[in-house]
């Protein structure tokens, strides 16, 4: 057991000593690290950002239902509890006659020949059910239950989940759940890109030491104790590259989501739950960065440690 | 100590390095191997330190037999063979002092009987005061005298050194050699294999020529014509 803890402190110290003395090797590796992790973590506040930005557009998606003016409450109450028994239905919330006259008003605040207009005449705005849904891709099916026969005969009017408007509706949703895939796609296709990108540089890394390597087995050291100081020296660029994109995008994240706001107001949902989540965040980034390197170093120096490599079968004689 | 039996190595359909090679080496012995460039000397080495595998024939050292030899077992019989190579082979990040102690660092010593032992071997191949150079800091000299401590410090019974005088000047070349003479003297088996045909007669120790692949001359007190 002793032996086992003396080589395992010799291998984290040769790892850390290779770290320092290989510094311009692992400078690069770490800026690359920094520089693909970036993209990643960038490309994850902006997919938050935009799903949150589509949500909000989304949101704002409901289907008014114009009610006849002789509409008895009872009927009211029977036709309100089918649309809330549809499960797509999230809300629905009725607005009198009265109410939506307010609502009027308060818009057209500014325009005073209107406002006169409107008092002087009798209230000829209908009083509606105002329905959110769960998911504005499937408003077909509320659209059915409100179309029912017995229903229809309530109504004053085409519901606004119609005509021109159902298009522009369908449109609105379409575009968004383009959006939504692309981002997760771009995300992935980043994500890729960087394994990549680190496993090729740590790969060249350990190509320019593949000597060493040789030398260590010449000389009698296992495939582990070999192994062990390229994956500590690789966690090392993976934590340190980890903090530096961990600690630059919090500074930029919270320093500039104010000034970002006033385009995407969205963005301040996504700096809250960043500040929030602090720890767990870049506990994630760390843990993610140290894999990627433990990752890439060990199938890089796979294919050193083999025990007859190629370069070695053609012997000087 | 060595056996080898009807040992050959090809490479690939076209190339015999070795050919049916037998070879007996007796414990504590002083042997050298000459031959041409091509002739298989490096080849035999190579085989002996399990860096390549025979294509027939069997090769037993220190008692193991090395067609029972499993994969993970090769570090461990590297480890009581010391080797010395014509190109050094120094790990180029570490100093003097720790290429030498990382022959000592992969068996699991500890770290105080590293620093009692490795002074005491700098001093056998006369390199005290040199334990914080790098090895680019160093002479051609002085770099095979760290390989040559690295080798020995794990007190092996066998020694081998593949032309380790190739890249040295006469003087130094002969500084290398009586520091082998010395190890050999407090009980190692050296096998050296070299060009320098001053080195081989002066030396007076058994001698085998290889031509070709071949054992061409075995002799108890031989010497060497380069031809």
């Amino acid at each position: 057991m002793r032996r086992f803890f003396i080589i395992f402190r010799r291998q984290c110290k040769a790892g850390v000593t290779n770290f320092i003395r290989n510094s311009w090797l692992s400078t690069a590796a770490t800026a690359i690290m920094v520089v693909t992790l970036s993209i990643g973590l960038t490309t994850l506040i902006a997919n938050m950002t935009f799903s949150r930005m589509i949500k909000t557009i989304t949101d704002k998606i409901d289907v008014s239902v114009y009610l006849v003016d002789n509409i008895t409450p009872k009927e009211r109450e029977r036709f309100m509890s089918e649309l809330k028994a549809q499960p797509n239905v999230r809300e629905v919330n009725y607005v009198s006659k009265d109410r939506a006259l307010e609502i009027y008003k308060d818009q057209n605040k500014d325009n005073l020949e209107l406002q006169n207009a409107i008092s002087q005449t009798d209230n000829y705005l209908p009083a509606s059910f105002q329905v959110k849904t769960n998911d504005p891709n499937k408003i077909e099916d509320i659209a059915s239950t409100i179309n029912r026969t017995p229903n229809k005969k309530l109504q004053s009017d085409e519901p606004s989940y119609s005509g021109d408007r159902k298009q522009a509706i369908d449109r609105i949703v379409s575009i968004a759940r383009f959006f939504r895939i692309a981002g997760v796609a771009a995300s992935a296709v980043f994500a890729v890109i960087s394994i990549l990108i680190i496993f090729n540089t740590i790969r060249m890394a350990i190509f320019n030491r593949r000597d060493e390597i040789e030398i260590m087995k010449l000389i009698g050291a296992t495939r582990g104790y070999i192994r062990a100081p390229f994956l500590i020296e690789a966690s090392l660029y993976g934590l340190i590259a980890a903090g530096i994109t961990v600690a630059v995008s919090y500074t930029l994240l919270m320093g500039q989501a104010d000034n970002i706001a006033s385009y995407v107001p969205e963005v301040l949902y996504t700096r809250d739950f960043f500040r929030d989540h602090m720890w767990e965040i870049g506990g994630a980034m760390l843990f993610l960065g140290v894999m990627i390197g433990i990752l890439s170093s060990s199938l890089a120096t796979k294919r050193y440690l083999k025990v007859y490599t190629k370069s070695r079968r053609r012997s000087k004689t | 100590m060595i056996l080898l039996d009807r040992v050959t190595k090809n490479y690939g359909k076209e190339t015999t390095a070795l050919n049916r090679i037998s070879l007996h080496i007796e414990p504590r012995e002083f042997v050298i191997i000459v031959g041409t460039s091509g002739a298989g000397k490096s080849t035999l080495l190579k085989l002996l330190t399990r860096e390549e595998r025979p294509t027939s024939g069997k090769i037993v050292v220190g008692g193991i037999d090395y067609e029972t030899l499993k994969n993970k077992d090769i570090p461990l019989l590297r480890r009581k063979i010391g080797t010395v190579f014509q190109d050094f082979k120094l790990l180029p990040n570490r100093t003097v002092f720790e290429n030498v102690a990382f022959a000592l660092e992969i068996v699991g010593m500890s770290n105080r009987e590293i620093r009692h032992t490795v002074p005491k071997v700098l001093e056998i191949v006369g390199l005290t005061g040199k334990e914080k150079n790098f090895p680019s800091e160093l002479s051609g000299g002085e770099r095979q005298r760290v390989a040559i401590a690295r080798a020995i410090v794990r007190q092996p019974k066998i020694l081998i050194a593949d032309e380790p005088t190739g890249n040295l000047d006469p003087k130094h070349s002969w500084d290398i050699v009586r520091i082998l003479e010395k190890i050999n003297h407090y009980g190692t088996t050296v096998i050296l294999t070299t060009h320098n045909q001053d080195i081989v007669n002066k030396l007076q120790r058994r001698v085998i020529t290889i031509n070709h692949g071949k054992i061409v001359k075995d002799q108890a007190k031989g010497t060497y014509m380069q031809s």
